[in-house]
């Protein structure tokens, strides 16, 4: 009969509607401002750098300014100036460090391949998604100081995969101990060798991000 | 399906002095093509979409491809007899020489009918800048209509043949062809904060009074 | 302008054209639709000439949305093009990534563990549900029925939008596949969740359909509505489900045999009018196949490697020569073909995209019929500007 189509149609309009009062299922939106959506723990929004402590961020980042991420990033939107000195990294190893690290929000495009790529395990994504800023340049672009979020913070955001991070850090830091300890009794056995004597870091500077060119 | 070569074959036995070679692809994937002269190309194309055991009805995909010119070195070694007498030298001599470009569309034929394929066919024009034009494939298959003209406008190749060879994708006043290797983009760069690379060149250059992104450098290290 | 001015159709009509110039009929109009329309779906222009109320001549007009995608991933690592795949066809980012993969691994030579190829089969067959679903939901907008089929379809989108976000952390830009595998191994909770979209699937499409399929308004609009002949969708290299509504059986998951698709039992629906409805119902019934492949894919889902282990992230450097790979995406055949001259980037990157080739018969789907029909009808071809445009 010419109509049952539609009347069949309004009946499902009508299911919808009734259900929105008492099922979670037909009313879905949220009222976003005030109640937020539960994000999963795999979410991305943009990338932090990661301090192996709280209290020191800039003089523990594990970031290590080798540059392969500015080089693999897509968009190319990483700017990455190495220091020219070098600082004790979170093992004591002499290290180089970024002086600037800067990174433009507005070209980011949230893809990850920097976090793939980092062999250091020190660029990580962050779920941090209110980040609209009042000035289109400078306000976008974000810098080391604003980048660097402890190890702690880490553990908070993706626990799963940061205990994966510090198993592996840890076990790749005991091999590389065993390594040097192998290798420094070797040379024991051979000669005495002369005592090298650490030259001490300067301390950090304040870095600027990247001056416009206009 | 018949192997690339056994399919030339066929076609040098039906088109007599047909311009026919093939190309190997080195490749795990192993799609070989086949280069054909201007002359038959639409008759080998129709050959090939009738063909009772090829069948190929659909033309897949119209891609254009730049082969710019090329400087080779090449190196030949030469026998010089020795004129007092002793045992004759090899003397390497190199002598350079250009290797013209062209320009390329590849087409990918599938049969959906007997659900073979890809057939690869090939045509490529005289050089980069007054023989550009190749046949069309259009009234062959309906399919090459909007990607020929996409190749035309990309690429700057001429098809002849083509009923409505337009611009597609850039505005019909564009002049350039973009997808060409020598393209120079225009220099309308815009004010990025992170600019390193190519882009910080071109941003010196577009910016020649400003103390450019190199006093960036100084402001983090000082 | 008068019918005299009228240049010659390029193409073989597919639709009778009345083009009468007598004192009945008045002069031709030409109305330029977009790119600002709503019912254009983004940024496309079509220049239509019209005949009193009649289309007799449309000439769609491109590019408002290029980006010269294919320089750029000449310009990038093979890598590097991952993430720009989806920016394609932004409602379908993992099929994208899947067949840039597969081109890739065709060009390289890599091989995909098993369990990756089940996973991209149970991706691939959500996208599908997604893109599906979302096109009634537009097709039925640019019918008419404002907000109410689109709204539940969005309802429904929004579930595997938030499946796709906790496995690739990102609802719609996945970047998910890689060369050799997928980025992130599933985990058992993410599995039981996909289980219980795929359940609850089948009971929103009978309401779904329940509202739509059987409306008197939607047949009247729809049925006879921009006929495609098969011959001429073959020639023009219609592919997907608008080539399916013709009635040529071709599916490239049944012709290619692709990854693990030969394992499922799984039809291929076909129409026989080649109309706007038909599209619509290959749609639907493409998803119910969908969803039996994916209670098929889970069932059998193997553990073991995600990642083929031999794979190189950085420093990818496959061999000169050249591969064109394809994959059935829910637009048609998405194919990419490379050639690689042993450098970290691709020499030639080229992207088949369905719906821009899709778009060459809609001329001759739309003649004869109104500018409202036109509508649909480019509704019913299900396209993508930021694919056609790239
Ligand atoms: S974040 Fe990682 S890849 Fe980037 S410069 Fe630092 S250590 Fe290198
Ligand atoms: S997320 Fe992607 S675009 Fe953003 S900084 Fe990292 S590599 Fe670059």
């Amino acid at each position: 009969m010419l109509g049952t189509g539609l009347i069949k149609g309004l009946a499902v309009t009508a299911k919808n509607f009734v259900g929105s009062f008492h099922d979670p299922a037909r009313f879905t939106t949220i009222e976003y401002p005030e109640q937020k959506a539960p994000i999963p723990e795999n979410y991305r929004n943009f990338p932090f750098l990661v301090s192996e402590s709280d209290d020191d961020l800039m003089g523990t980042l594990r970031c290590v300014a080798c540059q392969i991420c500015e080089k693999e990033c897509p968009p190319q939107c990483i700017y990455i100036e190495k220091s020219k000195d070098k600082k004790p990294d979170a093992t004591g190893k002499l290290q180089i460090y970024p002086t600037i690290f800067a990174i433009d929000t507005s070209v980011c495009m949230s893809c990850q391949i920097c976090v793939e790529v980092c062999p250091f395990d020190s660029i990580k994504m962050d779920k941090v998604y209110e980040i609209a800023a009042d000035d289109r340049f400078h306000g976008l672009l974000v810098n080391r100081e604003q980048l660097a979020k402890s190890n702690a913070y880490y553990h908070q955001i993706r626990p799963t995969e940061a205990d994966e991070v510090d198993t592996r850090l840890a076990a790749e830091r005991k091999a590389a101990e065993e390594k040097a300890k192998a290798a420094a009794a070797a040379k024991a056995a051979k000669a005495a060798a002369p005592a090298v004597n650490p030259a001490a870091a300067p301390a950090a500077t304040a870095p600027k991000p990247p001056t416009p060119p206009a | 399906m018949e192997t690339v070569e056994q399919l030339r074959d066929r076609l040098l036995a039906r088109f007599p002095g047909a311009a026919l070679t093939v190309v190997t692809n080195p490749s795990p994937s192993a799609q070989h093509s086949l280069v054909i002269g201007h002359a038959q190309a639409v008759e080998i194309a129709t050959f090939l979409r009738d063909d009772p055991a090829l069948r190929l009805d659909q033309c897949s995909n119209v891609t254009g491809v730049d082969w710019p010119d090329k400087e080779v070195t090449e190196t030949t070694k030469v026998t010089v007899p020795d004129p007092a007498g002793g045992p004759a030298k090899v003397v390497a001599q190199t002598s350079k020489r250009l290797e013209p470009g062209y320009l390329e569309v590849v087409y990918h034929l599938y049969s959906i009918s007997l659900r073979h394929g890809p057939v690869i066919l090939r045509l490529r024009t005289g050089n980069r800048t007054d023989q550009v034009s190749v046949p069309s494939l259009t009234p062959v298959w309906r399919s090459c209509e909007f990607q020929e003209r996409e190749v035309y406008d990309l690429y700057g190749v001429q098809f002849t043949g083509h009923p409505d060879l337009r611009r597609i994708l850039m505005w019909d006043g564009f002049q350039d062809h973009p997808m060409r290797r020598d393209y120079v983009e225009p220099d309308d760069y815009q004010w990025e904060p992170t600019p390193h690379g190519e882009v910080m060149a071109k941003a010196k250059q577009h910016y020649p009074a400003a103390p450019a992104a190199p006093a960036a450098k100084e402001g983090g290290a000082a | 302008m008068s019918v005299s001015d009228l240049t010659p159709l390029s193409s073989p009509a597919g639709a009778q054209v009345r083009a009468v110039h007598d004192e009945f009929h008045g002069d031709l109009l030409e109305v330029s639709m977009g790119p600002h329309h709503p019912s254009t779906h983004g940024v496309f222009r079509m220049i239509v000439t019209l005949d009193g109320e009649t289309i007799v001549k449309l000439k769609p007009v491109f590019g408002y949305l290029h980006r010269n995608h294919e320089k750029l991933g000449e310009n990038t690592t093979y890598l590097a093009s991952m993430p720009y795949t989806d920016r394609l066809d932004y409602l379908n980012s993992m099929t994208n990534n899947w067949a840039y993969a597969v081109a890739v691994e065709k060009l390289a030579g890599l091989a995909v563990p098993e369990r990756a190829e089940y996973v991209r089969v149970i991706l691939a067959e959500m996208t599908r549900l997604l893109n599906h679903t979302c096109l009634a939901g537009f097709l039925m907008q640019d019918c008419g029925c404002m907000g109410t089929p689109l709204m539940y379809a969005f309802r429904e989108r929004e579930k595997i939008l938030d499946l796709f976000e906790a496995l690739s952390g990102s609802r719609m830009m996945c970047n998910y596949q890689r060369f050799g595998g997928c980025r992130v191994d599933p985990s058992p909770e993410w599995i039981a969740g996909v289980r219980q979209l795929v359940e609850a699937y089948g009971p929103f499409l009978d309401e779904f359909e329940a509202l739509l399929s059987g409306n008197e308004i939607i047949m009247a609009r729809t049925q006879g509505v921009g006929r495609l002949a098969p011959e001429l969708a073959v020639s023009a290299g219609v592919t997907g489900p608008v080539l399916r509504a013709t009635g040529v059986a071709h599916d490239l998951r049944k012709v290619d045999a692709y990854g693990v698709y030969p394992k499922f039992d799984f039809r291929v629906p076909l129409g026989d009018h080649g109309d706007t409805y038909d599209r619509y119902m290959i749609r639907i019934l493409e998803m119910r196949e969908s969803i039996s492949i994916l209670r098929q894919a889970l069932a059998a889902l193997p553990g073991g490697p995600i990642m083929d282990p031999k794979a190189k992230l950085r420093g990818f450097r496959p061999k000169a020569g050249e591969a064109y790979g394809r994959i059935e995406g829910p637009k048609g055949e998405i194919g990419f073909y490379l050639i690689s001259d042993g450098g970290p980037n691709p020499y030639r990157y080229r992207v088949r995209p369905p719906s821009f080739i899709n778009l060459t018969i809609l001329e001759d789907m739309c003649l004869g019929h109104t500018v409202a029909d036109a509508v649909i009808i480019l509704g019913s071809v299900d396209i993508v500007l930021g694919e056609v445009d790239r």
